[in-house]
């Protein structure tokens, strides 16, 4: 079973009982609000697909004080499995982690038919929805109650970065960002499980570690657990990258290295292995990194070639790379870096 | 040919660095921007654009820290390529 990461509503007789451009006086339908609201403080995302003229619907959904809610929202006269398509693409997320809630039996059959791996729901049945188990994230933590915040913050950052002229740095420097690297604290233990789970596009090895044995990690003096966090001037991105650093006696050895693929274009990957290669130089260790290949995460095998780490050894299908320490870099001069220990 | 490889090498390098002229030499590097998708962009750029295919052992800095040093990397790769 997937767990639903969005849903997408209609609104005429869905979100509201009756037809907006019939009725400009709609009342929402009991209990709509509350499902919102729900979901939301799971991290759940709302969005809309909706064959209405956008601005009145919009004004609508502004006047029910409801707007706030909805990411993206699709509202033209095309079809419905096209708008679910665009939300999709829009939050960059899987479709199989979409639903989509209709009265009308024509629109879930179209969107169904087109997208079979989309939870329909009749909105007949929309007090139960918080209740099917498909609406119940295995985390729910400080970052995915901030989701809908985050992701608005990235809808326009990424505007603001489709409009910018200049190069790709200069956009970088523009955004003020302020990037912190701290030891992962007992409230982190979560989020860092989750960052395990969900984030498989950047990680290094792809290992996944449970709540306990993060904690143990955490309190262990043969180890470090870090955890990264990002914002700028459009707000922050939350906790977003995790190292897991064994302390060997001559040689440390990460053992994981993982960044959000939201920030994928921030460079903070890279700061954070410079924040680890000057920390083994000061200490006069060696370090290593250890890297699995798997179709999704070359990027950060470049990244650490790129950082001037060589491949040592392979054995079984992990790597090991290592880094002379030569020449220890600096931070990026477009960003604030703050190392708490 | 290689004129033109460096002139492409160049527009497309151009695209991230605010440097006018960029020269052969140059070390993007030590610019500054280096991105987990910069550098996955950098690398597919050049598999695509000469048609290469990139081996985990050619993942070097030095093959891809200036204009110049693409040029030749790209050179020697399609020359090997031809020669097997």
């Amino acid at each position: 079973m997937t767990t639903v990461k969005c849903v997408v509503w209609d609104l005429d007789n869905t979100v509201w009982e009756g037809v907006l451009l019939e009725d400009g006086d709609v009342k929402l339908r009991p209990g709509v609000v509350d499902v919102l609201r729900t979901l939301d403080e799971r991290g759940i995302l709302h969005s809309v697909a909706s064959r209405n003229d956008h601005d009145a619907a919009m004004a609508k959904l502004e006047e029910l004080g409801i707007a706030e809610y909805f990411l993206y929202p699709q509202i033209n006269w095309g079809n419905k499995s096209d708008s679910v398509k665009a939300v999709a693409e829009a939050i960059n997320i899987g479709i199989d982690t979409l639903a989509f809630v209709d009265d009308q039996p024509f629109e879930r059959d179209e969107v169904r038919f087109t997208h079979p791996q989309v939870l329909c729901i009749d909105a007949l049945d929309v007090e139960r929805v918080p209740g099917l188990p498909e609406m119940h994230p295995r985390f729910v933590t400080a970052d995915s109650r901030e989701r809908r915040h985050l992701y608005r913050a990235d809808a326009e950052r990424n505007q603001a970065e489709a409009g910018h002229d200049g190069t790709a740095e200069e956009f970088l420097a523009s955004l003020n960002m302020r990037f912190t690297i701290a030891p992962a604290q007992e409230r982190d233990l979560q989020r860092a499980e989750e960052l395990t789970v969900r984030t498989n596009q950047l990680n290094a090895t792809g290992y996944t570690y449970s709540y306990e044995e993060l904690d143990a990690f955490r309190t262990s003096p043969g180890h470090d657990l870090l955890v990264a966090g990002l914002e700028d001037r459009y707000g922050t991105y939350g906790k977003i990258g995790l190292a897991l650093v064994e302390r060997g006696e001559d040689a440390w050895t990460v053992k994981l290295l993982l960044m959000s693929c939201r920030v994928m274009s921030r460079g903070v990957g890279s700061v954070l292995l410079a924040h680890l290669i000057r920390e083994a130089a000061a200490a006069g260790v060696r370090l290593r990194a250890e890297f699995v290949p798997t179709n999704r995460n070359r990027s950060m095998y470049v990244t650490y070639k790129f950082a001037g780490f060589r491949e040592t050894t392979t054995d079984g299908g992990v790597s090991v790379l290592e880094h002379d320490l030569a020449r220890v870099p600096g931070f990026p001069p477009y960003m604030e870096v703050l190392v708490e220990s | 040919m290689s004129m033109d490889n460096k002139a492409k090498i160049g527009e497309y390098l151009s695209r991230f660095f605010p440097v006018q002229d960029l020269k052969d030499d140059d070390d993007i590097f030590q610019l500054g921007f280096v991105s987990s998708m910069f550098a996955i962009q950098l690398v597919s750029f050049v598999e695509h654009e000469f048609g290469l295919t990139i081996d985990n052992d050619d993942l070097e800095l030095d093959n891809f820290r200036s204009v110049g040093a693409i040029d030749a990397f790209v050179t020697r790769k399609l020359s090997a390529s031809v020669a097997s």
